[in-house]
């Protein structure tokens, strides 16, 4: 029952990125070109989505366990930090310069095109070289 | 290929709103967050192997990602998408994805859907800075002379 609910919101959510246009690299540039023929149409992704879970959000921050029983386990940090900062800042220009994040990559994936491919490897070792990184400090 | 899809402020509304239904039934049935770097990274670690619950429903959620492509083209051909040539850049902007998107704790979906969503002081910060290096990285691209394109 998880797995089929995981699967869903999976399969939902990559035909709500296709829909969107935020499976395009060229659009997501093109709404990050503030100074050039900027193309405004991929805010209207985030109102979008933003206001479909605002209530259910509010509804699931209050609850000990999910509906399919599982624990609650959504951030409970609020204060932002450098680590926070950095991190997204070097994000950020990742995705200028590809003009893709992590979703829209994996659902691009099934296109078998070799730059996709490319991409998000390079994105795999990334997330791995940070694993690494982390474990060494740790151990100091 | 290249077939010109009919965006509009509506359609992008609307596949709004799918994420954002996705990121819901994420929070509600399983308690987690629908972020996609946070998803995958963690099919990557070894302490997430160890316990079945926790790679179960990531691997999952993947495979339904994987199946959305496959999902669209029996109602219609794909949307255009056309990715950077060159591999450097490709595989530059893949290690800073992967590596920001984990020191920050998470990327459009974890900080920019879910976190806002949530009203969360840590994603409105993470987002607006995002935004800001990626629209700087494309204006110096695009408009400064010289530079890559």
């Amino acid at each position: 029952m998880r797995a089929v609910a995981a699967f869903t919101s999976g399969l939902v959510f990559g035909l709500g990125l296709l829909l969107a246009g935020m499976t395009d690299p060229a659009r997501v540039q093109g709404f990050l070109d503030v100074f050039g023929s900027w193309d405004p149409t991929l805010a209207f992704v985030m109102v979008g989505a933003i206001c479909t879970g605002l209530l259910p959000f509010a509804w699931a921050n209050r609850r000990d366990t999910s509906l399919l029983g599982m624990s609650m386990e959504l951030p409970s940090g609020r204060k932002p930090d450098s680590r926070l900062v950095a991190g997204a800042a070097i994000f950020g220009i990742g995705w200028g310069l590809a003009g893709l994040c992590p979703g829209p990559a994996v659902v691009n994936l099934a296109v078998f095109r070799f730059e996709t491919w490319l991409f998000v490897i390079a994105m795999l070792a990334g997330m791995l070289l940070h694993a690494r990184t982390v474990r060494r400090a740790s151990r100091n | 290929m290249s077939m010109d899809w009919p965006f509009s402020p509506w359609t992008t509304l609307a596949g709004g709103m799918l994420i954002g239904l996705s990121a819901a039934l994420t929070a509600v049935l399983l308690g987690r967050i629908a972020g996609i770097s946070g998803i995958v990274g963690n099919l990557l670690q070894p302490a997430t192997w160890r316990r079945s619950g926790e790679w179960h429903w990531r691997l999952a959620f993947v495979l339904g990602l994987l199946a959305a492509p496959l999902v669209w083209q029996i109602f219609g051909p794909l949307p255009a998408m056309a990715l950077p040539s060159d591999p450097l850049v490709i595989i530059s902007a893949g290690l800073l994805v992967g590596y920001g998107t984990r020191l920050g704790s998470g990327c459009t979906s974890g900080h920019g859907v879910c976190g806002l969503a949530r009203l969360s002081p840590r994603s409105l910060v993470a987002v607006l800075t995002f935004m800001a290096t990626g629209m700087l990285t494309v204006s110096v691209m695009r408009h400064v002379p010289g530079w890559l394109e």
